[in-house]
């Protein structure tokens, strides 16, 4: 299982979806690698993903992909997180 | 990097803006006073924001304005400012912001310590609230440093 946390830059904003992705899988019990990405990096990092994490902003840039997009409004939110992944990986 | 390291120089309180870009330049001079970057890295924070939208605001009234790495990062470091009014930044569900991050780093790798701090941070969501009306530099460190291990 492969997830993607997906930023314009690729540091600060999807390193911190990663770690608080991570701590929401621990709290369903889900063992998926995350792996951070900007936009150059995305193409190669989502084929072989399961989900792609986002910003409502950033989602016009993700393009044609087999992955499903999940929309993140508040980074920090640990509910949201788990429950939004609940949903795409059940 | 560690939040508890950062000097009083990235602080700024009570800042005016009168807009995001203003809101985003007095984060990066306060990387620049606290020997962070150069003066360059300011306008590459705005333009992230230019090219990609107010995504930066990660959390309701919180942004984290950063860049890649480049030769106007001197290490890694991180300034916060917090407003004397909310700004907006665009974003459809986190705007205004109250509290400005901005995070320099000089390589894609090596600044896990203080997001995994951040998150630990701001996963309370009263931390942005209380960070913004803090009116002490002592006040704001006081909150991020809550609910750190081993500070």
């Amino acid at each position: 299982m492969k997830i993607i946390a997906f930023c314009g830059a690729g540091i600060g904003t999807s390193a911190i979806l990663k770690v608080n992705a991570e701590r929401a899988l621990a709290r369903l019990g889900i063992e998926a690698d995350i792996e951070a990405t900007d936009i150059a990096g995305l193409a190669v990092a989502a084929e072989d993903a399961q989900v792609i994490l986002a910003s409502p902003e950033l989602v016009k840039f993700i393009g044609k992909t087999y992955a499903d997009v999940v929309v993140i409004e508040n980074y920090f939110d640990l509910d949201e997180l788990t429950r939004k992944l609940e949903i795409a990986l059940g | 990097m560690r939040l508890h390291e950062l000097p009083d120089d990235v602080f700024v309180l009570g800042a005016h803006a009168a807009d995001w870009r203003s809101a985003v330049r007095i984060a990066g001079e306060a990387l620049v006073a606290g020997g962070v970057t150069t003066d360059a890295y300011a306008e590459r924070m705005v333009q992230v924001v230019d090219e990609f939208g107010a995504y930066i605001v990660i959390a309701p009234g919180l942004a984290l304005a950063h860049a890649r790495p480049g030769p106007d990062v001197l290490h890694d470091g991180l300034a916060v400012v917090t407003l004397d009014e909310p700004v907006v930044f665009g974003h459809p569900h986190n705007d205004p912001v109250e509290v400005v991050l901005a995070l320099a780093v000089t390589s894609n790798e090596g600044h896990v310590t203080v997001l995994a701090e951040l998150a630990n941070v701001f996963n309370d969501p009263t931390a942005t609230t209380a960070i913004a009306h803090a009116t002490t530099v002592g006040a704001v460190r006081a909150v991020l440093d809550r609910v750190q291990p081993d500070v």
